[in-house]
């Protein structure tokens, strides 16, 4: 069960709106490691994992995820809200207003939808943290593209301490895979009895 | 404090609540971690309370008890 708490992990205040910026945010709402995929991925992987550090680890850097999902849709919304059909279409956003008007749609910067094949699940406890651990390094150089695009302070407050947890969710993930490999020194973690 | 400084120092406390957790997570038998992570807890939990006392509820589902403000009709995150 989850709990949902009426405020965000980090302030969001953008007063002076960048819809580019709130374009290209969508790289992390919808796209392939976004903080949707992340949360989904984490929140699934845990199912199947054989060891409680490994299944607490995921399940609460998944629930985490999903503030950082929020934090990123409100930062989204604050970037659109009143946006003019000029400024639409300067951002080449006419296209996501057609389907979608000032809605927040899970989909990355060139459009295209969030895919369930981004979670990833195969079942084998190491295999799936060790794509979290790219997953991460990829969250983190996105967050790094998306603070090359912009000096504003109100963008870059929230983008930095979001980088900064990547890091921290890839040292916790690091040390699952070694717990995991102390638990199937063997590599026999799929072993399938007939 | 105001509102927003109190929601601010929530925000900090909780941080340092969530960093513990996830470490824990895979160090369970770190006494210090444990340690700092239950007087932590104990500080958010006051703060929260003091809060919701003040302002309403910041949590759902039963786990706010306050009689102060109103659920649906406080300030949402996202408006």
């Amino acid at each position: 069960m989850w709990i949902y708490q009426k405020k965000l992990e980090f302030p969001v205040e953008i007063t002076n709106p960048d819809l580019r910026m709130g374009r290209m945010l969508m790289a992390q709402y919808g796209g392939p490691d976004s903080e949707l995929s992340a949360g989904a991925r984490y929140l699934t992987q845990r199912f199947s994992m054989p060891d409680d550090r490994v299944r607490a680890t995921l399940n609460d850097i998944g629930t985490e995820e999903l503030a950082h999902w929020e934090i990123i849709g409100v930062m989204i919304q604050q970037s659109m809200r009143g946006a003019t059909l000029a400024e639409l279409e300067e951002a080449g956003l006419l296209g996501y207003y057609t389907l979608h008007n000032h809605g927040v749609f899970p989909a990355d910067p060139n459009g295209i939808p969030f895919t369930a094949s981004y979670i990833q699940c195969t079942g084998d406890p190491i295999t799936d943290i060790t794509f979290d651990l790219a997953a991460e390094q990829g969250a983190r150089a996105t967050y790094e593209h998306l603070m090359n695009l912009t000096d504003s302070e109100e963008y870059l407050a929230p983008l930095r301490f979001l980088r900064a947890r990547e890091i921290v969710h890839y040292q916790r993930f690091g040390e699952c895979l070694n717990i995991l490999k102390e638990l199937f020194p063997n590599g026999d973690q799929n072993k399938l009895r007939r | 404090m105001d509102r927003e400084e109190l929601l601010r120092r929530i925000s900090e406390i909780q941080f340092v609540c969530v960093e513990l957790n996830l470490y824990i997570d895979t160090h369970p038998d770190d006494a210090a971690a444990l340690s700092d992570y239950y007087s932590y807890s104990v500080m958010l939990n006051e703060l929260i309370g003091s809060y919701e006392q003040q302002f309403g509820p910041l949590l759902g589902f039963g786990h706010s008890a306050t009689m102060t403000g109103s659920w649906p009709c406080s300030e949402w995150p996202f408006e």
